[in-house]
């Protein structure tokens, strides 16, 4: 039984994924049907070198033709090269991932514990001052714009208090290594990771409150204290686990968004992420570069759901099956 | 308060629309009857609204910031904006008399963009919601009153548009179209869809449960009456609360876009003075007369929309009520 | 001295909508090894009353009066000594098993977690006085392993009565524990607890709004409305010679099986239960009695006793002579 759940997850990724395949490829070309006039505009090209440019970028031929060169070139891990840049993408995609999972994901763990932390707390006596300054916040963090507190806080911490860098991984020109590296680039992680931790905050407080408010009218929990429990010990060991599970899903689903990353919060603080090269590309434009762009996120998406639902058949036994 | 409209009797009586009095029995009309029930809960709804303090504040900040935006041209000439008729001002000048919230790096008012900036904001938001609340609402209703294969083919189409990471398609979208208002609200409307669409379905599966509906089928009930009279006015309060909880994201949506300079280069939203703050470096100039408003005017009324939302969630969802509200 | 003994109880919910009375002034004394039933409608009041003996009510529940257990003030006792009471004195078992048990939780767990709380049995130790326990009530040992879901209603409902019986408590409370079975399982299920009271000399406080079960298993009863005993004494007797009207009728609702005068005579009651908020004047019962007399609408009767151990409330029993 178990087996066949996680098949039929699987091969609903699977798909996905080639729906994501087809429809990356034909987003260029049907919202455009002359990507290289698009491309191109504004700059003065022959004739003739907008057609060597099309063969260069195999647009020659029917768009079928394009497709199975496309899957083809894809599944061999050759994105295409970039046009601002003229390396390959997928060598700038690859540059990039690290700084971005380095800030995102440490921001992702640090928001999901705290949030989930304030979550309980909130929720299982409710009405509580807790309760309701958690709230307040959440609701606040959830209304302003994610740059924006990067903002404010570059405004304050680096500006004014002249205490952090105002950007980018490490201290330009660095030649520190191994650890005084790591330090330093520790440093310059500090304000983005602030600000995203406090963006990401408010979300899983306010699903993890909500989620214990409905676990705590159970009536499991009324046999667990008719036991002779500790209201603390119900809380943590009947309570949480059942009230985790919808958190547990939004978590694994958040870390797929990792890759799509903070796009604007790393443009404030010039962190040389996906989501830069992402800015960087749109300015370009880069068609080659967000193609391949929107590729991977997609892909690391997809991948996430995946476990996110396979995790939840672990973690409740009445989802898998008889 | 939310008691379903339809428990009436299916049939009108040819008599005509209302009675003086409504629960007279020799002039009974159901229609009448019906209108007094309605206004009476609406009545009981308005109530239940105003107590709750938050929500009143914020239902009166967003009628605050819309006065703002629809009296622009009257309290800040757009002449504001322009570059050219700014060029005797101060560049960067903090606030003062002549410009309450400085000037920019072009030696535009702070002040002008400010307000300007709240008509597009607030346009898009509502717009782009408005057209995401149109295609989510007829695919829900749709696809959970048909069911089976529409259902079927329906779901799978929205669940493909679920998987692709919301940003970056709106992104994407963006950078292959034109750069204009119109094509903005279009990008957000097709990435904010589908969560739309999963909703109301899944109302609309709850409320195809009920008993009265097979009743009405059995009475001989076409689909479109049954639609028009049972779906809609049980899957519209939720649609409704819906959509002040849309808004905020369309909003911060449109911000985002217009702040990594996606947004229509003719006009100014607050999305795009945060552009340029940040182009600028407003920030390292410790200018804070120009990226602080923006974000301030952003807060609140997105935040405004969430409090209003969740208000109308609660009073309209009986489910969510709590005991002792 | 006796096990349980409940003394002019009175217990009230508070909301912010108003308080409500749920038990007004029950005396109640169960001797080690009797067994008694609690009959009544919903919103009665017994289900609050097994919860009081337990001190399991909401925190704002105002209760009044004293609940001895094993001579000991229920009230009065510090956290510590009522945890460590709960469960060894006196255990529960619910209705509705599927929601009683923790859905994520394999239901050996559960009962090992009650041996652990309030032994030194090692955890293997637990696991195997979990086992024996099981095959007391009929279930494999085995089935220790499955999840609540897993398990039919029957089977669940028997792991609630092991759960009850894992630290040999001396008083047993049934709240409606057949309630939500098929007829042939609330035999079997019966017949269990009555085993089970038998071999082990336990009490039995049998709540449920069946007056018929209650005469197979119970010596005595007491029959409650609207948050009063309005009859009490030996089970066969009040069933077949009810004194009060509430209770004829209440008799009369459940036809015994095999006894063809009450198959044929089947009768269910006017109006409904009273709202316990909004009771009427003197004799609760009287807007739906067939016997009321005008006094019955001011005048509240207090329990009359009757010879044999007996005793109702109401006017038309004789006062007893001084």
């Amino acid at each position: 039984m178990r087996l066949r759940f996680v098949i039929g997850k699987i091969a609903g990724a699977l798909g996905t994924l080639a729906f994501v395949l087809v429809f990356n490829f034909f987003l260029f070309r049907v919202v455009t049907d002359d990507p290289i006039g698009r491309l191109f505009r504004g700059r003065n090209l022959t004739p003739d070198q907008i057609e060597a440019k099309r063969q260069q970028f195999d647009l020659d031929g029917s768009q079928f033709e394009q497709f199975i060169a496309y899957l083809g070139q894809t599944i061999k891990g050759n994105l295409g090269d970039s046009i601002l840049s003229g390396r390959p993408v997928s060598t700038e995609i690859g540059e990039a991932i690290w700084p971005t999972v380095f800030l995102v994901g440490t921001a992702a763990v640090l928001s999901m514990l705290i949030g989930v932390f304030l979550g309980i707390h909130a929720g299982w006596r409710r009405r509580g001052r807790l309760d309701a300054s958690a709230t307040s916040f959440s609701m606040f963090t959830y209304s302003v714009p994610d740059f924006w507190i990067g903002m404010l806080l570059l405004a304050v911490f680096s500006i004014q208090l002249d205490l952090l860098p105002t950007g980018g991984f490490e201290t330009a020109g660095s030649t520190r290594t191994g650890l005084a590296a790591l330090a330093d680039q520790f440093v310059h992680m500090l304000l983005p990771c602030l600000t995203l931790t406090l963006a990401y905050i408010g979300e899983y407080m306010i699903v993890m409150r909500s989620s214990i408010i409905d676990t705590v009218k159970e009536d499991y929990l009324q046999l667990a204290r008719a036991k002779g429990m500790r209201e603390a010990e119900v809380r943590n060991r009947h309570a949480v686990p059942n009230a985790l599970l919808p958190v547990v899903s939004l978590g694994a689903l958040n870390f797929g968004y990792i890759l799509s990353g903070a796009i604007a919060v790393e443009a404030i603080f010039s962190w040389p992420g996906l989501g830069q090269a992402t800015q960087e590309a749109i300015r370009g434009p880069d068609f080659p570069m967000l193609q391949g762009l929107f590729l991977v996120t997609s892909a690391s998406l997809i991948v996430a759901n995946l476990l996110a639902d396979l995790l939840y058949g672990l973690l409740d036994p009445r989802v898998v099956g008889r | 308060m939310s008691a379903p409209v339809s428990d009436g009797p299916m049939q009108e009586p040819s008599d005509p629309e209302g009675s003086r009095d409504p629960v007279d029995p020799l002039h009974f009309s159901p229609r009448a009857f019906a209108r007094a029930r309605r206004r009476a809960s609406l009545r009981d709804f308005w109530r239940a609204f105003r107590s709750d303090r938050l929500a009143m504040a914020g239902l009166i900040t967003l009628l605050g910031f819309v006065v703002l935006a629809l009296i622009a041209p009257w309290i800040s000439p757009e002449s504001g904006l322009s570059v050219t008729a700014s060029g005797g001002n101060p560049r960067w000048a903090s606030p003062s008399w002549d410009f309450p919230l400085g000037t920019d790096h072009q030696s535009r008012s702070g002040a002008a963009q400010f307000v300007w900036g709240s008509r597009v904001s607030i346009f898009v938001g509502l717009a782009a919601t408005v057209i995401t609340i149109a295609i989510g609402s007829s695919v829900g209703i749709v696809a959970g009153f048909f069911g089976r294969w529409t259902d079927a083919v329906l779901m799978r189409i929205t669940d493909w548009f679920l998987v692709i990471p919301f940003l970056p398609l709106a992104i994407v979208l963006a950078a292959v179209l034109d750069r204009s208002l119109r094509n903005i609200i279009l990008v957000i409307a097709i990435t904010s869809w589908p969560a739309t669409a999963r909703l109301v379905r899944a109302q609309v599966l709850t409320v195809k449960q009920r008993l009265y509906v097979d009743r009405a089928r059995a009475l001989g009930a076409g689909r479109a009456h049954v639609i028009r009279r049972h779906i809609l006015p049980n899957v519209a309060p939720l649609i409704l609360a819906n959509v002040t909880l849309a808004v905020p994201i369309s909003i911060l949506t449109e911000t985002t876009l217009s702040f990594l300079g996606l947004g229509d280069p003719t006009r100014t939203s607050w999305g795009k003075v945060l552009e340029q703050a940040q182009t600028e470096g407003a920030v390292l100039r410790n200018a804070w007369w120009y990226y602080l408003p923006s974000g301030i005017g952003i807060v609140l009324v997105v935040l405004s929309f969430t409090l209003v939302g969740r208000a109308l969630e609660e009073i309209l969802d009986p489910r969510l009520r709590e005991d002792g509200r | 001295m006796s096990l349980l003994e409940l003394r002019d109880l009175h217990i009230t919910y508070r909301s912010p909508r108003g308080d409500v009375p749920a038990v007004r002034g029950v005396d109640l004394t169960i001797e080690p090894g009797e067994t008694v039933g609690l009959a009544g409608e919903s919103g009665c009041g017994k289900s609050t009353i097994a919860g009081a003996i337990l001190r399991l009510l909401p925190r704002e529940t105002s209760v009044e009066g004293t609940v001895l257990l094993d001579g000991q003030d229920v009230y009065a006792m510090n956290p510590g000594t009522l945890r460590a009471a709960r469960w060894t004195d006196a255990a529960i078992v619910f209705q509705g098993a599927l929601h009683s048990l923790n859905p994520v939780q394999r239901v050996g767990r559960q009962i090992d977690e009650a041996i652990l709380l309030h032994t030194d049995l090692s955890p293997k130790a637990a696991t195997i006085r979990t086992g024996e326990l099981l095959e007391r009530v009929g279930i494999p040992a085995a089935r220790a392993r499955a999840y609540p879901h897993q398990l039919s209603g029957g089977q669940r409902q028997r792991v609630l009565i092991a759960l009850a019986l894992a630290c040999e408590p001396k008083l047993l409370i049934a709240d409606e524990p057949t309630t939500a079975l098929d007829v042939m399982v609330q035999a079997q299920v019966l017949e269990l607890l009555a085993e089970l009271q038998r071999d082990r000399g336990l009490a039995l406080l049998f709540i449920t709004h069946d007056l018929s079960v209650l005469t197979s298993t119970c010596e005595r009863l007491a029959v409650m409305y609207a948050g009063q005993i309005v009859e009490q004494g030996p089970s066969h007797e009040v069933f077949a010679h009810p004194e009060h009207p509430y209770t004829t009728a209440l008799a009369r609702a459940f036809p015994t099986i095999g006894d063809p005068a009450s198959r044929l005579n089947p009768s269910g009651l006017p109006g409904d239960p009273p709202n316990p908020a909004d009771l009427p004047g003197g004799c609760a019962f009287h807007p739906r009695c067939e016997r009321a007399i005008e006094s019955c609408a001011t005048d509240t009767v207090v329990l009359r006793p009757i010879r044999g151990g007996r005793a109702a409330a109401c006017v038309h029993v004789p006062e007893p002579s001084r």
